[in-house]
């Protein structure tokens, strides 16, 4: 599913509102997910998943096929864990 | 900047700012969105929103654990996993973000 996919089939049940207003919905959604990490904010879903930055300190790496030194920049990654529901339900004819 | 925690009410309220449906809506909106991707990553589909990220299902074989306070060895049962890697753009967006707050050391 891309995201106009995903658009599509919250227009479809959203008679009354626009395709193009679904589109800023979703679009509003991410982006404000989006504008939370770039801040360093954490965001937390109940049920679907929380998104957080982590950090990586700077450290001396290697290159594998030479084998000489390069220093490597410290860093900050995007991280998502996904929520006890989610998860659960991802595996539900397993458990049962 | 950071250390806030956002949650569903940031979300609908600035799909209120940005949209101007009303404040119930907005909620509702953003509950169906998230639900939505859920549905789809049970389902086993990819959802790929471009400039955001991409959500997927990976399959877990069995494999050893250890119970880290016993040091008892247990099975991890085969599993579904569900995989998020963050597009280029927002992965450079965090990283661009992060580096521009960082004090600079004056050579």
């Amino acid at each position: 599913m891309i995201k106009s996919e995903l658009v599509q089939t919250i227009a479809n049940r959203n008679p009354h509102l626009y395709l193009r207003d679904v589109e800023n919905i979703v679009n509003a959604i991410f982006e404000e997910i989006s504008d939370a990490l770039a801040e360093g904010n954490r965001v937390e879903l109940r049920g679907f998943g929380a998104f957080s930055v982590k950090n990586r300190p700077a450290r001396t790496g290697r290159n594998p096929r030479t084998g000489e030194s390069v220093e490597v920049e410290e860093k900050w990654v995007p991280f998502f864990k996904t929520g006890k529901e989610l998860r659960e339900r991802l595996n539900e004819d397993k458990d049962s | 900047m950071g250390g806030k925690t956002l949650t569903r009410a940031e979300l609908a309220e600035a799909v209120y700012r940005k949209v101007g449906l009303s404040r119930t809506e907005s909620a509702q909106l953003v509950e169906m969105v998230l639900q939505e991707v859920c549905d789809a990553v049970v389902r086993g589909e990819t959802v790929k929103l471009s400039s955001f990220a991409t959500f997927q299902v990976r399959d877990k074989n069995e494999r050893i654990g250890r119970n880290p306070k016993t040091g008892e060895e247990v099975p991890i049962s085969p599993r579904r996993v569900m995989t998020f890697k963050a597009s280029n753009v927002l992965k450079d967006r965090i990283l661009k973000a992060h580096q521009d707050r960082q004090p600079r050391e004056s050579a």
